[in-house]
């Protein structure tokens, strides 16, 4: 098979020759340390700017969906400036202090949440050698970073010391803790297909086609599922029930202000991109190009595209699917909620890795 | 009349008054048992208390009792006074209508009435720290200067009932336990539609009980009015129910009219009753976009607002109003219709026939939005009937109890219409009324528009209008229940008492029979498909 182009937009060797220039010059741990710092700067621009693309994202689909035209004043056409400014404004904003409340856990909660968030974002596949985290067992410790977030809501809504917090932290809660479970499953699923728990093996896996068409109909089912699970993991329509506004005024972050909301806020929508990262990653053949086995030509085309283009294309995809789901469907009550997932999303995932592995082991995944 | 015998036997003490319209008066001791005898009648039980209106005679303080038949629809006016004005007591009826349980509050409120064994006689509209009772004629206006501390609810109500050796005492009773989680939602809180305040009463996600805090926009309507001129008090009926503007002000035009007895032209009849019909319109598509965005869809919100600006489009036109839109008036109406106004009729309803689709396509079908009502909030015929919950909310629990078909007005009685009942009584079949009757409107406006007859928008009337001297009403279909309109005239240009049947009081009161039991998320899909409007609740 033809991987020029694969080699060609591959940037580990260049990584590899910094890397090299730099010990050259200093010692290792100094070394280490600089490309430590760097990378992190790195990835909080990326997470930042991802958050405001996507809030612009958000704003311009749901209005697309609801007959409105959405931002177009601020920043010419578009209004392609009206993240930014938002953003300037929630900086600027008093981080106001309950009398009542625990001050440490209540000031700890948010960067709990977005800690969460950012180890999990720096786990994606971007491109070909542009993993961050590169470990045996990825996407085991994306599922276990993740789950840091929970704390930090929990947290959220009981130190706030008001009801309306305390029940949709509790509400998030419940309903986090249960949809991790089918994650969990799902993801188990596509390790079975893939035969790692490596995220850039599981790409690599790829290479002959994304596992939803090599899995066909368990991987096609799995994908659904995951998207569902997903979908309640990050909290949003119509799982958005830890912070229905219609009840719970805002639920767990009502007691927020400034820039600790600014975080809740940042890591609703990035964790959005990170379910969606990992939707690609697992299902969509993360930064892997379209390939059909046998089509070299066809292929060789295909790889002249970067693989960042790729995944960021995928991801944004699934966000839209996602959005459009969040923008049609009223909400779900708390008990269906978790009827949900208890009688019909746990069973179901269970099944489908128990067919999953079935296929894997009488050959019938491509 | 028969009924009048009826009563005659019960009280042969009580007397028939003709004061504008037939008032049976009745001592204190008789009133009670005329009220259960009537309520548990086999042929046509009064079981609808349409209202309950205090009042000030000067040297007694009593009530009148507006009462219904579900069956039959005949009516009954009961009168009863206490000369007590220090310590005036009247037996309560809340056991034998569950909607006196907040009325009687109500007059408690205004007059300083205590009704005997009403379980819970706190002040409604009113702080509590509140001195004197306003509506009373004697009330100094200068008794009560602008608090700025905070008022506090107490946690217990007290109750006045009688010794079985006919002594009165007194008694406390608890509104919320000391151990219970006593959530606060409002007044200001983006699904109680205006400034409701509910202290509710959870057990993890479970509602216990709902206790509406209400006054937060009253604004004493019924008070100002009593020093206003008749056409004064035209102007306060469109600031109750902005939503059934149009109807209210009907009401109240129709209730100076028969009064004065002004004959309307043909051709304002039929403008009231478009408008009315376009009113009802605009209030269900509303309906429908809150009860979507209460349930957490925002999409299917912007589809009713987009298809309500039409209607304020065209009312805007005629009227110079879009909310409010002062268009009733005595005799008539303000002005006459715009030339465009039957043509932009036509193309809407045409336009609102094509888009319904949409509207049941993203919601109505929707998995998640029938599972989240259908079973939720059940309400029976019995209990929407004891509790006055007229409207929509009543025809989903298959109360007949349409204005506009059992005590026609205007000209309901001339068009064909449906009158949409549904059986379930759950949020679901609230929903599908509302629905339902938006086509039903269009049905009625379709059938009207084209034969607009010729003639006066508005019949000259004096430039002061007295109303002879007694008791006045005049109810309509408003958009979310029967609005009734009391006017006692005592013969000056302005009325003694004008008391307004506040569609939403009743609904709000409900909430509280129709939560219990059910999810907190649930109490917002209640909230939604009861339908109240707050500032005609508070008034």
């Amino acid at each position: 098979m033809n991987q020029s182009f694969l080699d060609y937009y591959n940037i580990a060797p260049l990584l590899a020759t910094i890397h090299e220039a730099m010990c050259s010059v200093m010692p290792e741990w100094l070394a280490m340390t600089l490309e430590g710092i760097v990378v992190g700067v790195i990835i909080i621009v990326m997470y930042a700017l991802l958050a405001i693309v996507l809030i612009y994202m958000e704003r311009k689909v749901c209005a697309a969906f609801q007959c409105r035209i959405g931002p177009n004043r601020v920043g010419g056409k578009g209004g392609l400036l009206q993240v930014f400014a938002d953003v300037l404004k929630i900086l600027t904003k008093e981080i106001i202090k309950l009398k009542k409340a625990d001050r440490l856990l209540y000031n700890l909660a948010p960067y709990l949440v977005i800690l969460a968030s950012i180890i999990t974002f720096s786990c994606l596949p971007w491109h070909n050698g542009a993993q961050i985290l590169h470990m045996n067992i990825g996407i085991f410790f994306v599922l276990a970073a993740s789950s840091i977030g929970i704390l930090g809501i929990l947290l959220a809504g009981w130190s706030s010391n008001s009801k309306y917090t305390l029940i949709g932290a509790v509400r998030s809660g419940a309903m986090i803790i249960s949809y991790e479970l089918s994650i969990g499953i799902t993801v188990l699923t596509m390790v079975v297909m893939s035969g790692t728990m490596d995220i850039h093996g599981i790409v690599m896996s790829q290479e002959n086609g994304w596992n939803i068409f090599k899995g066909h109909i368990p991987a096609i089912a799995a994908f659904i599922v995951y998207l569902i699970a997903g979908n309640a993991e990050a909290n949003r329509g119509p799982f958005d029930l830890a912070e229905a506004e219609q009840e719970l005024t805002a639920g767990y972050h009502t007691e927020y202000s400034g820039m600790h909301f600014g975080f809740f806020y940042l890591a609703e929508y990035l964790n959005l991109f990170i379910t969606s990262g990992i939707a690609t990653t697992l299902f969509l053949g993360g930064w892997m190009p379209f390939h059909i086995a046998g089509l070299d030509g066809f292929n060789a085309v295909m790889d002249y595209i970067p693989g960042i283009v790729w995944f960021l294309g995928k991801t944004f995809f699934v966000v839209f699917l996602l959005m459009w789901i969040r923008w049609t469907f009223p909400r779900l009550r708390i008990d269906q909620v978790l009827t949900l997932e208890w009688k019909y999303l746990m069973p179901l995932s269970l099944v489908i890795l128990v067919v999953m592995t079935v296929c894997k082991i009488y050959g019938l995944v491509f | 009349m028969e009924l009048i015998d009826k009563i005659l036997k019960i009280a042969p003490n009580a007397t028939v008054l003709d004061y504008g319209q037939r008032i049976v008066e009745l001592a204190p001791k008789d009133f009670r048992a005329v009220a259960e005898a009537l309520r548990s009648d086999k042929v046509a039980p009064m079981d609808y208390l349409r209202d309950i209106v205090g009042m000030d005679w000067g040297e007694t303080l009593g009530a009148l009792y507006y009462l219904e038949s579900s069956k039959d629809y005949s009516q009954v006016t009961l009168k009863t006074a206490t000369a007590d004005r220090e310590n005036p007591l009247l037996p309560t009826v809340c056991d034998l209508w569950k909607t006196a349980e907040i009325k009687e509050r109500e007059v408690y409120d205004f007059y300083g009435i205590r009704f005997l064994n009403h379980p819970d006689m706190r002040r409604l509209f009113l702080r509590e720290d509140w001195v004197g009772y306003p509506l009373r004629k004697d009330y100094d206006m200068n008794s009560n200067p602008l608090d700025l501390e905070s008022d506090v609810n107490a946690d217990t109500t007290e109750e006045v009932f009688l010794n079985p050796d006919g002594t009165v005492a007194e008694k406390e009773n608890t509104v919320f336990g000391k151990d219970e989680f006593v959530v606060n939602i409002g007044p200001q809180h983006p699904s109680t539609h205006g400034v409701l305040r509910m202290r509710t009463s959870l057990d993890g996600e479970m509602v216990r009980k709902v206790d509406p805090v209400l006054g937060y926009i009253h604004r004493g309507v019924e008070k100002m009015s009593e020093s206003l001129t008749y056409p004064q008090t035209l102007a306060m009926t469109d600031r109750l129910d902005y939503l059934s503007a149009h109807q209210s002000r009907h009401a109240l035009c129709m209730c100076i009219e028969k009064a004065a007895g002004i004959e309307i032209t043909e051709r304002a009849n039929y403008i009231r009753t478009i408008m009315d019909e376009l009113q009802r319109i605009d209030s269900h598509l509303l309906f429908y976009s809150c009860l979507v965005m209460d349930m957490g869809g925002l999409t299917p919100f912007f589809y009713g607002f987009r298809e309500r600006e039409m209607i304020l489009d065209i009312f805007e036109e005629t009227t110079g109003g879009r909310l409010i839109q002062n268009y009733n008036v005595i005799g008539g109406v303000q002005a006459d219709i715009h030339p465009t106004f039957q043509q932009k009729v036509k193309e809407f309803i045409k336009h609102l026939r094509a888009v319904i689709k949409d509207y049941h396509d993203i919601f109505t079908g929707n998995v998640i939005a029938t599972t989240r009502l259908k079973g939720v909030g059940v309400l029976t015929r019995d209990q929407v009937v004891s509790l006055g919950a007229t409207g929509g909310t009543g025809r989903a629990s298959g109360w007949a109890n349409d204005v506009r078909k059992h005590h026609p007005y205007a000209l309901y009685d001339k068009v064909d219409f449906k009158e949409v009942l549904y059986n379930e009584g759950d949020c679901f079949a609230r929903y599908m009324v509302r629905m339902d009757e938006i086509m039903e409107s269009c049905h009625i406006i379709e059938q009207l528009i084209d034969n607009i007859p010729e003639g006066d928008y508005k019949v000259k009337t004096k430039p002061i209008i007295k109303l002879p001297e007694g008791v006045y009403s005049a109810s309509v279909e408003a958009s979310r229940g029967e609005f009734c309109v009391f006017i006692e005239s005592h013969g000056d240009k302005s009325p003694y008492r004008l008391h307004y049947r506040s569609t939403g009081l009743p609904l709000v009161h409900t909430m509280d029979t129709a939560c219990r039991g059910q999810k907190f998320a649930d109490l917002i899909a209640i909230g939604a498909t009861l339908d109240f409007v707050l500032p005609d609740v508070d008034r």
